[in-house]
Order: C-alpha cells, then sequence, then structure tokens
C-alpha cells in the first residue's frame, strides 16, 4: 500500500534529513517574527553601545593595536561570528531537549522512516538557515551603521566564516545537548562557556592584549578561529594560509560533532 | 507477518523481555496483555523498529528491523503510549508534518487528512491547535496521523490508558472499524475488557515471558471456569470465612485482601451452598470468568494493580 511512495535506493540521508528540516521550518512559521525582532535589536545595541558608544573613547586614543581602523569597523566581524555562536549555542540546547524530552517530536520522526541520523541532520540543516539569516541580518545592520569597509566583498565572504563557526558549535553542543536529561547544565554552558568564549576571544579586542599565558588558550577556541577569519576578510588583510587554517579547524571540530552526534543522537532514540 | 524466535532485551543487568516467541498473521488483531513492566512496551518498540533486540531473532514483513528499518517503518503506523504530537502546530499541521516524514506529497496528505479526521471525528477541529484538545482527542488525533501512510500494520502501545470511559469507546470503536478494514493491529493494554473485546488473539505477558497465548475464549477455557462467584465479607470474618469455605466444592479458590474468588460451573449453586454453611456474605456476584481471571490463575497477580 503506502510502500508505494518509496523506491528503495531513493532513501539517501539527504532525502530523510531534508523531510525533518521541513517539519523545523513548518514549526518556525509560528515564531519567525519574534525572532526577525531580536535579530535586528542585537546588533543595533552591541553596534551602537560598544561599537560606536565605547568606540568613540577607543578610537581618541589611537587605532594602532585595532589595525588602523574605527573600533566599530574592527568589532563588528568579530561580533558577527559571535552573533553565530550564541544562535546556534541558542538553538542547540532547549529545543534539543524539548524535541526529545517535553514534545517529544524527535520519537514522532523515528517511527516515521527517519533515521536518527536524518534527524539530527535535518534539525542542523535548520540551523545552518537560521544562522545564515541571523549573520545576514547582522551583517545588513553593520551596513547600515557604518561599519563595513567599501567595497564589501571582504564583508559578504565573511558571512560564510560566520555561518561555519555557528555549525561548529551546533554540531558539538548538539551532539551533547541529546544525551542531557535534564536542562540544568545548559545555563552552565552558558555562562561558563559561552560568556568567557564572548568576551575573550578576540570579539572585543585582540587577544594579543591578554596575558602571555592566556593567549594559547584563545588560539584553541572555536570562536577565535571564527572571529580571526571574519575580520581579516572584512578588513583585507586575509592570507591564504590563515584562511586555510581557520576553516580546517573549524571544519574538522564540526565533522566530529558530527559524527558524535550520529552516535549520541542513536543512542538516545533507538533504546 | 511478525515473527519472533527467542526474543530478547535487556537494559544493562535488567531483562525486560525475556525469550519470547510469537507469530501474527495478516489481518488479525493481536495483543500483548500484561500488567505493566511484563515488557509490552519493549516488545513493541522492538516491533517498531526503534529499539535493537539484544537476542533471538525478529523477523517484520519478512525484513530484519535492524537493517532494514526505514523500509519497515514506512509500512507501519505507531500509536505510541505517551501522545507526541507537535501541541503547538494545529491538527491539520500535525498530520502535515508527519505525512512529510514518510515523503508523501502535499496534496495526498490533504487528501488523507480530510478523510482519516472524518474518521476519527475530528473535522471540526481541523484547524485548532492540538494543545488545548482532550486527551481523548489527541489519542484519536495520534491514531489519525499513525495512518497517514496507510500501513499494513498498527502498532497501539496502550491506546486508552488515562482515557475516561466514554473516550476508551470512542477510540474503541474505530479501532474496530480498521479490524473490519482488514488493517492488522497489534496492541498492548493491561485492561482485560480492552484486550477482550479487540483481540482476536493474545499472548499473556508476565516479567518478560509469555505466560500463555491464545483466542479470549480458549485462554478463559483452559485457565478458569465459565462462572465465577466473588463475595466480599467484613474484614474481621473475612479470614475466618476464608476457612470456612474450603469445605465448599469449587475447581479453584483465590483469597485475595477483600475479596474471595471461587471458580465454579454455577455461581448461583455455590452461592446457595456458602449460605447453607451458616456464611453470610456483605456482598457476592455471580460474573462470567474474564481474562483478568486467567491472568490471576497464571500469575497468582492482579492485571491493574
Amino acid at each position: 500500500m503506502a510502500a508505494g511512495e518509496f523506491t528503495r535506493p531513493a532513501l539517501t540521508g539527504a532525502v530523510f534529513a531534508v523531510r525533518e528540516l521541513r517539519f523545523w521550518l513548518t514549526d518556525y512559521r509560528r515564531t519567525w517574527r519574534g525572532s526577525i525582532y531580536s535579530s535586528l535589536l542585537n546588533p543595533l545595541l552591541f553596534l551602537g553601545a560598544m561599537g560606536l558608544g565605547l568606540g568613540s573613547l577607543i578610537n581618541a586614543r589611537g587605532d594602532t593595536a585595532i589595525g588602523g581602523v574605527s573600533y566599530l569597523t574592527f568589532l563588528a566581524p568579530g561580533l558577527l561570528a559571535a552573533t553565530a555562536m550564541t544562535t546556534a549555542v541558542g538553538e542547540s540546547t532547549y529545543p534539543v531537549l524539548a524535541s526529545v524530552k517535553w514534545v517529544k517530536t524527535y520519537q514522532a520522526a523515528t517511527a516515521s522512516p527517519l533515521r536518527p541520523a536524518d534527524i539530527f541532520h535535518g534539525h542542523m540543516l535548520f540551523v545552518a538557515l537560521r544562522l545564515t539569516m541571523n549573520c545576514a541580518i547582522f551583517l545588513a545592520v553593520s551596513a547600515i551603521l557604518g561599519a563595513v569597509q567599501s567595497p564589501p566583498w571582504g564583508a559578504l565572504a565573511s558571512l560564510p566564516v560566520a555561518v561555519l563557526t555557528g555549525i561548529t558549535f551546533n554540531a558539538v553542543i548538539e551532539a551533547w545537548a541529546i544525551t542531557r536529561a535534564r536542562d540544568t547544565s545548559f545555563a552552565v554552558i552558558f555562562r561558563f562557556g559561552m560568556i568567557p568564549l564572548f568576551l575573550f576571544s578576540g570579539t572585543f579586542f585582540p587577544i594579543t592584549q591578554l596575558p602571555a599565558w592566556l593567549r594559547p588558550i584563545a588560539y584553541l577556541t572555536p570562536l577565535w578561529h571564527g572571529v580571526a577569519l571574519c575580520r581579516s576578510l572584512s578588513l583585507g588583510t586575509a592570507t591564504l594560509g590563515g584562511a586555510l587554517i581557520h576553516v580546517g579547524y573549524l571544519a574538522g571540530l564540526a565533522a566530529i560533532g558530527v559524527a558524535a552526534g550520529n552516535r549520541t543522537y542513536r543512542r538516545r532514540l533507538y533504546v | 507477518m511478525i515473527r519472533a524466535r527467542g526474543l530478547v532485551k535487556r537494559f544493562g543487568q535488567f531483562t525486560a523481555v525475556d525469550g519470547i516467541d510469537f507469530e501474527l498473521y495478516r489481518g488479525e488483531a493481536f495483543g500483548f496483555l500484561g500488567p505493566n513492566g511484563a515488557g509490552k512496551s519493549s516488545t513493541m518498540r522492538m516491533i517498531g523498529c526503534v529499539s535493537p533486540p539484544s537476542g533471538g531473532e525478529l523477523s517484520i514483513l519478512g525484513l530484519d528491523p535492524v537493517a532494514d528499518g526505514p523500509v519497515i517503518r514506512a509500512r507501519l503506523g505507531v500509536v505510541p503510549q505517551e501522545d507526541t504530537l507537535d501541541l503547538e502546530l494545529t491538527v491539520r499541521e500535525n498530520l502535515l508534518v508527519y505525512g512529510r516524514y514518510f515523503g508523501l506529497s502535499r496534496e495526498v496528505i490533504r487528501e488523507r487528512t480530510a478523510h482519516l479526521l472524518d474518521f476519527v471525528q475530528l473535522s471540526d477541529r481541523a484547524e485548532d491547535q492540538v494543545e488545548p484538545l482532550s486527551g481523548g482527542m489527541k489519542r484519536r488525533l495520534t491514531i489519525a496521523r499513525s495512518l497517514i501512510n496507510e500501513p499494513e500494520i498498527l502498532l497501539l502501545d496502550e491506546p486508552t490508558t488515562g482515557l475516561d470511559p466514554q473516550a476508551r469507546h470512542a477510540v474503541w470503536d474505530r479501532l474496530f472499524r480498521l479490524k473490519q478494514q482488514g488493517v492488522t493491529l497489534i496492541l498492548t493494554t493491561h485492561y482485560m475488557d480492552e484486550a477482550e473485546q479487540l483481540c482476536d488473539r493474545l499472548v499473556v505477558m508476565d516479567r518478560g515471558k509469555i505466560a500463555a497465548e491464545g483466542s479470549p475464549p480458549e485462554l478463559i477455557e483452559r485457565y478458569s471456569t465459565p462462572e465465577v462467584l466473588e463475595l466480599r465479607f467484613e474484614p474481621d470474618r473475612h479470614q475466618v470465612a476464608a476457612d470456612k469455605l474450603a469445605s465448599v466444592p469449587a475447581k479453584r479458590r483465590e483469597v485475595l485482601a477483600d475479596r474471595i474468588l471461587l471458580y465454579v460451573t454455577d455461581g448461583d449453586a455455590t452461592l446457595a451452598a456458602v449460605r447453607a454453611l451458616g456464611l453470610e456474605p456483605l456482598t457476592s456476584l455471580v460474573r462470567r470468568s474474564t481474562l483478568e481471571d486467567v491472568f490471576l490463575r497464571l500469575t497468582g497477580r492482579r492485571l491493574e494493580d
């Protein structure tokens, strides 16, 4: 009867992942308006207060430490990568536990042909779309506030890098979040993981300003790689070697996250 | 359609399903009857290909549930024990989202949604959000959703647990119609009336094992007597009465905490014999044997405790 809709060889992971993505898109139709407001407000507040406000003090003291540009221009690409991180962490924590524990939409999907890995990848596709949306809005706001140098090619090139930074966080955190029985550890991740990264990964000041013993730690964080590459692309100082290292680091970590998530999703959903 | 041999499911040290055998044929309604923790849901999850067996053999539609999970699941409908509806979406959107998991086109889903909602009597709620629906309505929606892919086998894990009597009857009525339409039903339940109403054949499960198998009348005939006399005495006379009743002829007697059951052929005649002994029960009831009696006989315990 129903098997007519399926031809066996076509049962590929990509097709299944897109089915799960479409579920998330249907769900998102209910909340997209609210999410757009916060996507707009967030860059306005940060770039306004830090970039323009605090920036006016910093610019008055000279711009050599930040590469000879205004503080706003320095800050915007770093904040772009950091925004990708916060978006990704938000989408990878509570929505995952809601799907597996509170509303059980994941369990609903497991009764269909979808496999745990398809469900995981489908959600990742959705998060990738949300990241693209948020980062594009962020760039548009930066451009309006005058934080983007012309021509804007560098800034545009930083968009996929920011999205990749978000995907890396998404893969790793989501692989871990699905193993949680309760949401208590999410607050710990926000407070002791995300906020320190946000503050000390070069978003607001170059990490050369950190004490020498702290710098190696900063170099190891994925956010620093995202910030460094977004910034060098935006300011036109990127080198091919540097870009490859940053992209390689982020993509490698994302691959580890996906591999781990394939296992943890299976463990949680196939009991 | 489904065949299990020595099927085992372990969770760490705990063995939930302990080597069961069963076979299921097209078009029948097959039940797993047993108390909570008997291993019914674990068995259902293995059949639903979302729980790899720890041992034994399991074949579903001639396929292997571990290797061919997606192909098998495309042909199954699942009504899980706990509703997994998306509460923030509407009734219609729930069917849309679910139908897409099966790769159905929007037109096919729209067409099937119309007749499925009609079937479960929810057509007038199609555009409403799911959250405020009653428990019975949510169950019926879950049943409608499980049918979106026109499954050959429908798995129902405790389909009416937690519903009020009226809602239960509404669900039973729909399931009965599905059975008439030739859908193979597999259900778990700890309600003996549900098993008697819906199942052509069932297995009684207890502590991970199958205690007996047959149709409800067969099981009753094999493990019980046609009638049961239930007697209730004042608590302080309960034990004395139980001792005295030993002289009343009965095939079997069960002394429960609150009642004494005598398994006999003629309940009224036995009640007369009890009264002839000078014992006057507080209440007495002559009834037909049920699957509850079968379960009590097989396991020494009651079903719904």
